[in-house]
């Protein structure tokens, strides 16, 4: 028996030898002749190596990367500048009744429902986007901090756990935001459940349905949205939290720094590089949230019957794609251009922010 | 203050189950206020040892004692260790003073005594001018200083270095051993020292201890050891060039090298090893004739290659005392500088 497996093994062991040693001769011959017609090229002055500068060539594998962002992502941002002097432009027809240099970005500013709410609303896009921002992307940083170094100090079940923190990461935005409105509903939520478990009346408390609160709505979708971006930022704080040097710990062990000194003075400044940019990405993800409050409220950004509107910047101006002003896309440009300076400015305060703070 | 390791083991074991001992029952004292450096080749288990006196690692089995307190159980930070890393492990972010000051904002000091405590320690160890600086716009030498600043400020009982030299140049590595021991004279803390240059730890230390597989070798003062070696792994380890070894017969109370009476030893028949350091050779005329095999010229010295029973042996003698042209050379050696090894256990069983 012991016999048969030991000339098994050398059998295979033989007939991996065979196939490596086939992959081996393929690739000499192909040296070969890479060789050979290098050296006829080059004895009829025809290498185009030698012809072309090194960015040529460069140039020409980037290309089809290149294309696809030319089409997809320079064009438009090219053409939204060309859109926005277009005065009462009609995407249907192609028509436009004049040029305007700032018509288009006053017509936004001024819209009601982009920053004074509209008459019969409670909110803005712009209120309603700078509350999930301001309020979701702290939490959600100390939040996968705090999670991540609790992730990395414990022993047993670690890739377990840090498969349960990643699967967010993985699962469709659009199925956790109706799982979200299905915890939330009214009538047997599993939120309302857990409430009237613990003696609170939650008679026909609504959250995300018919005569829902401002606030209570914000709170689911601010819950989801950060629950939903935690995953990646855990993800991120984890690498860089591992790949601190242990002397560190050790030696900050040895001086009997207390934990939440070492947390606070060695952790968080070693990994500084690493929170400034989930930082400067989650605050830009956030101003442009979108598919969360479409998962959680559908299109029209509000919980039916109710006086207020979720909607987000990015929300108000895809209504001029398709919803109630359809076509006017140069109004559409003019929001994505006020969206963008926003960005801009946040990033800028934040980078400035930073250069004290963050120590590569 | 005293420090004492008893039986003092660590076993490692593996994946597999298989187990390693890295530091094998080791008992030693170390009086207060010496220097002692910790020395062996590498995979010995001397910085295993150092962790598990910094209460980094936890022992198998065995104790240790810091006076008379009992420490094994004890958590690194309630021992007062100082301890400096083989990288210096320096705060990156912080500058300097910062980084001094840090095991300081852990105790009970006032913040005027931590600031003159911080000065003081950077003048003691010459950084005193850099402290606004961050560790990446120093030198490694500084850096050095730094990490020895930062162990010491806290004023611990035992000062504990992993293999303190090995990241710097050859010359400032020279600089840096007087520079420590100088730091120790001043401060008179028990110091331990792990290297595995067995010259650094011979121009450094009070005592040292040899390890090789994690047995302790021999634990004396630096020039004993290299004088009186307890066994040929310990000859073999200290000296450079090393000490030459080769198998030798006693024959009627009579070494016999190359089939001639070397000398009269006071031993039992049987076959031993011999150990002769390059540098114990003079050339004597009425000393012990060999062929000569190559001559080496090296500054002062010069270098002589013969047989001595099959093996290839090395003596290192004055550049006056022979010619380049000599094929043969009459070597002397004192008789309490020829070391006899048993075959079995190494152990020496002769010298003088």
């Amino acid at each position: 028996m012991v016999n048969l497996i030991k000339n098994v093994k050398r059998f295979l062991i033989k007939i991996g030898n065979v196939i490596k040693n086939i992959f081996w001769n393929i690739r000499r011959i192909l040296n070969n002749y890479k060789c050979r017609i290098s050296n006829y090229l080059d004895k009829k002055h025809l290498n185009p190596a030698g012809k072309f500068p090194g960015w040529a060539k460069a140039l020409l594998y980037l290309s089809p990367a290149l294309v696809v962002l030319l089409i997809f992502t320079f064009w438009p941002i090219i053409n939204s500048f060309a859109l926005v002097v277009y005065e009462n432009y009609n995407m249907s027809n192609n028509t436009i009744t004049g040029y305007t240099l700032f018509g288009n970005f006053i017509r936004v500013l001024t819209d009601e429902s982009f920053i004074v709410p509209a008459s019969h609303t409670a909110s803005s896009a712009v209120i309603n986007t700078l509350i999930i921002v301001f309020i979701s992307v702290p939490i959600s940083i100390f939040l996968a901090l705090a999670i991540s170094v609790a992730l990395n100090s414990i022993k047993p079940l670690k890739s377990f756990f840090q498969t349960i923190y990643f699967l967010p990461y993985v699962t469709n935005t659009i199925a956790i935001g109706l799982v979200f409105a299905y915890m939330f509903k009214t009538d047997g939520g599993l939120v309302n459940e857990f409430l009237n478990f613990f003696g609170i009346q939650t008679d026909g408390l609504s959250w995300v349905e018919s005569n829902a609160v401002y606030w209570r709505s914000m709170f689911v979708l601010i819950f989801y949205s950060i629950w939903a971006s935690l995953a990646f930022k855990i993800m991120v704080f984890l690498t860089s939290i591992q790949g601190i040097d242990k002397q560190y710990y050790q030696a900050a062990a040895i001086d009997a720094t207390p934990k939440g000194r070492i947390f606070s003075k060695i952790t968080v400044p070693l990994i500084s590089p690493m929170i400034f940019y989930i930082t400067v990405t989650s605050v830009i993800g956030a101003f442009k949230i979108y598919n969360a409050i479409v998962a959680l409220f559908g299109v029209t950004g509000a919980p039916p019957g109710v006086s207020y509107n979720l909607q987000s910047i990015v929300m108000y101006i895809y209504q001029f794609i398709d919803g109630s002003n359809a076509g006017n896309l140069s109004v559409a440009a003019a929001g994505s251009l006020i969206l963008f300076a926003i960005i801009l400015v946040l990033t800028i305060v934040q980078m400035q922010v930073s250069k004290k703070r963050v120590h590569y | 203050m005293e420090l004492r390791l008893e039986n003092l083991t660590k076993i490692f074991t593996n994946k597999n189950g298989q187990e390693t001992k890295a530091v094998d029952s080791l008992d030693i004292t170390i009086e207060s206020g010496t220097l002692v450096g910790l020395l062996g080749p590498s995979g010995c288990g001397k910085s295993t040892t150092l962790f598990m006196i910094a209460g980094l690692v936890k022992p198998t089995t065995g104790k240790i004692f810091f006076g008379d307190d009992d420490v094994t159980k004890l958590a690194p930070e309630k021992r007062g260790i100082g301890l400096v890393f083989q990288n210096y492990a320096l705060y990156p972010h912080m500058t300097v003073f910062k980084n001094i000051i840090f095991p300081l904002e852990n105790m009970d000091v006032p913040r005027d005594e931590a600031f003159e405590r911080v000065k003081e320690m950077a003048n003691l160890v010459g950084i005193g001018e850099l402290l606004d600086r961050k560790p990446s716009q120093l030198s490694g030498g500084q850096q050095q200083r730094v990490a020895i600043a930062r162990a010491l400020v806290k004023k611990p009982r035992v000062l504990l270095l992993d293999e303190p030299l090995s990241n710097l140049d050859a010359r400032l590595r020279l600089q840096m051993r007087e520079e420590i021991k100088r730091i120790q004279r001043e401060t008179g803390i028990t110091t331990i020292f792990v290297t595995h240059d067995q010259e650094e730890a011979m121009s450094i230390s009070d005592k040292m201890v040899v390890l090789d597989f994690g047995k302790e070798q021999q634990y004396d003062a630096p020039q004993d050891m290299y004088n009186s070696p307890d066994n040929l792994f310990v000859a073999k380890f200290l000296g450079n060039p090393p000490i030459n070894s080769f198998e030798a017969e006693v024959k009627n109370k009579k070494l016999i090298i190359n089939e001639k009476t070397f000398m009269e030893v006071n031993m039992s028949d049987g076959l031993y090893d011999v150990g002769m350091r390059p540098e114990n050779f003079r050339v004597k005329k009425d000393g012990f004739e060999t062929k000569v095999k190559e001559i080496f010229h090296i500054g002062r010295d010069t270098m002589i290659h013969f047989d001595f029973n099959g093996k290839n042996v090395r003596a290192l003698v004055d550049s006056d005392s022979i010619k380049d042209s000599q094929k043969t050379v009459n070597l002397s050696i004192k008789k309490e500088r020829v070391y006899l090894f048993d075959k079995q256990t190494g152990k020496v069983v002769n010298h003088g």
